[in-house]
């Protein structure tokens, strides 16, 4: 604007030059008209300030119900974000991802650099019980859901959903999801003793080595020792089915 | 202005035609099938636009010759025979091939005007007669983009005895190939009877945990499945 208004009054400097008089009116018409369109848009910025009001806060409580007979699941780890996914059937889990899905820890998985918002429950949800936590943003970015739970006593199942627009819901809207459980593909379903973190057991969560197949996918179930695993420290009361958890996204504000 | 006015009126009769007569009209349909399994393979997958009245398969009545053939041994062509002399669209064998584990294949079927409803079918290996299915869906009027989610099926017409010995022929007792190079040898056989010869859900495979011997072929920790096993996206533009 500023660089256009400066040409213009070059252009008339050197083209008006019958009479130094109106050379001058000329340039200080443009001048004029150059520093009130100048003006002008200053006006508007005063005129139409930021209103000093608070931004509009999204909440959401989400509640996860367990749904097994004898898993119970690593507190949730609930992300806002923009569109996208934290996985995906067939390709690799994020670390963070492996963290929780063989560990229970969701610590770096609801740090994300893609999460906007996110919320963590307190505890362990165990079979038939239910419970929920709140995630509160300002972002108007942060349209999408994704929400992740550890069924412990497993090598490395979770189940959850990601990548869910939740862009529509006005306030009261809620939806429901009974969900099926994933394999993270980061560690061997051995069952075997030391390897499982939930009671069942009592072994190691997190173990950067994998030894699976290396992709995120549907899990296939526990065997457990009393169906032929004879190396399994889980017994028929740790088999499950889908769906095994179920997820309720309520929008309170 | 009256020109403006007039175009529009045009243009919103011109789509309002374009709309309501759409149900009667060939559609293009994007299909995404992904094997949301992390151990079994399907065979080469078969779509089909075909009429309201015609099915690959149906629950609780018996396979017919060539599900049969599509569910032992991957063998589509009976299938692509019997649906083209119905006048359906059909999808071969988009995957060109197997669909491995966690993969996904996308391909387009264009569907004739008659052709209301949407099949499909593809083995799943290592298994005797399972294979995933989706029977006669009716395929949505109105755009966007739909998700099935889909099971496996026991076509019934061959006993589960979970040994992998290449037999793949229609009626031939055994399982034809283990892809993931994953399946043990030497099992006794897990059962020598099909007592419910109704297409069903599959109860899923035993398997042990045994390379060498044991009752079954396959291994317990890789090739069971929980249902579902594959998801079917499709976008009707």
């Amino acid at each position: 604007m500023l660089s256009l208004s400066l040409k213009n009054i070059n252009f008339l400097h050197l083209a008006s030059n019958s009479a130094a008089t109106k050379r001058k009116t000329l340039l200080a018409t443009s001048l004029l008209l150059a520093l009130s369109a100048c003006g002008h848009d200053d006006d508007k910025t005063i005129e139409t300030p930021t209103p000093p009001t608070a931004p509009a806060e999204y909440s959401y409580s989400v509640t996860l119900t367990n749904l097994t007979y004898a898993q119970p699941l690593s507190p949730l780890g609930v992300v806002l974000h923009a569109d996208t996914k934290m996985w995906t059937v067939g390709q690799a889990s994020s670390v963070a991802l492996e963290k929780l899905a063989e560990g229970g820890d969701n610590t770096d998985f609801i740090a994300d650099t893609a999460a906007l918002a996110s919320n963590s429950g307190d505890g362990v949800v165990l079979p038939g019980t239910a419970s929920t936590i709140e995630v509160s943003t300002t972002d108007r970015n942060a349209t999408f859901f994704t929400a992740a739970t550890m069924l412990v006593n497993t090598n490395d199942a979770f189940s959850g959903l990601t990548g869910i627009d939740i862009s529509t819901m006005a306030i009261n809207d809620s939806t429901s999801w009974n969900l099926a459980v994933f394999d993270a593909g980061t560690e061997a379903n051995t069952e075997m003793m030391g390897s499982i973190p939930g009671p069942a057991d009592g072994g190691v969560g997190f173990d950067a080595i994998r030894d699976d197949v290396d992709f995120v996918a549907y899990h296939s179930g526990v065997v457990s020792q009393d169906d032929g695993l004879s190396s399994s420290v889980l017994t028929q009361a740790h088999r499950f089915d889908n769906p095994a958890i179920k997820i309720t996204i309520t929008r309170i504000k | 202005m009256k020109t403006i006015t007039r175009n529009i009126t045009t243009l919103l009769s011109v789509s309002a035609i374009a709309f309501t007569s759409s149900a009667a009209m060939a559609q293009d349909l994007s299909i995404t099938i992904t094997n949301l399994t992390q151990g079994l393979h399907f065979t080469p997958v078969i779509t089909a636009a075909h009429t309201s009245d015609n099915h690959m398969f149906m629950i609780g009545t018996a396979a017919t010759a060539e599900l049969q053939a599509m569910a032992e041994g991957g063998d589509i062509s009976g299938l692509a025979s019997i649906l083209t002399n119905a006048d359906a669209n059909i999808s071969e064998n988009p995957a060109g091939g197997l669909l491995a584990p966690g993969m996904s294949t996308s391909y387009t079927l264009s569907n004739d005007a008659a052709n209301t409803h949407l099949s499909m079918t593809t083995m799943v290996l290592p298994s005797n007669d399972g294979f995933v299915g989706l029977d006669s869906w009716k395929i949505p009027t109105e755009a966007g983009t739909y998700t099935i989610m889909l099971n496996a099926y026991d076509a019934g017409t061959e006993a589960n005895n979970e040994l992998v010995n290449g037999g793949g022929a229609p009626g031939v007792l055994g399982i034809p190939a283990a892809p993931g190079g994953d399946s043990g040898s030497n099992g006794t056989g897990v059962t020598d009877t099909e007592s419910n010869t109704m297409i069903h859900i599959h109860r899923g495979s035993l398997g042990d945990d045994m390379s060498d011997g044991g009752n079954s072929d396959l291994n317990n920790s890789i090739h069971r499945w929980l249902n579902p096993v594959a998801k079917l996206t499709v976008t009707i533009q």
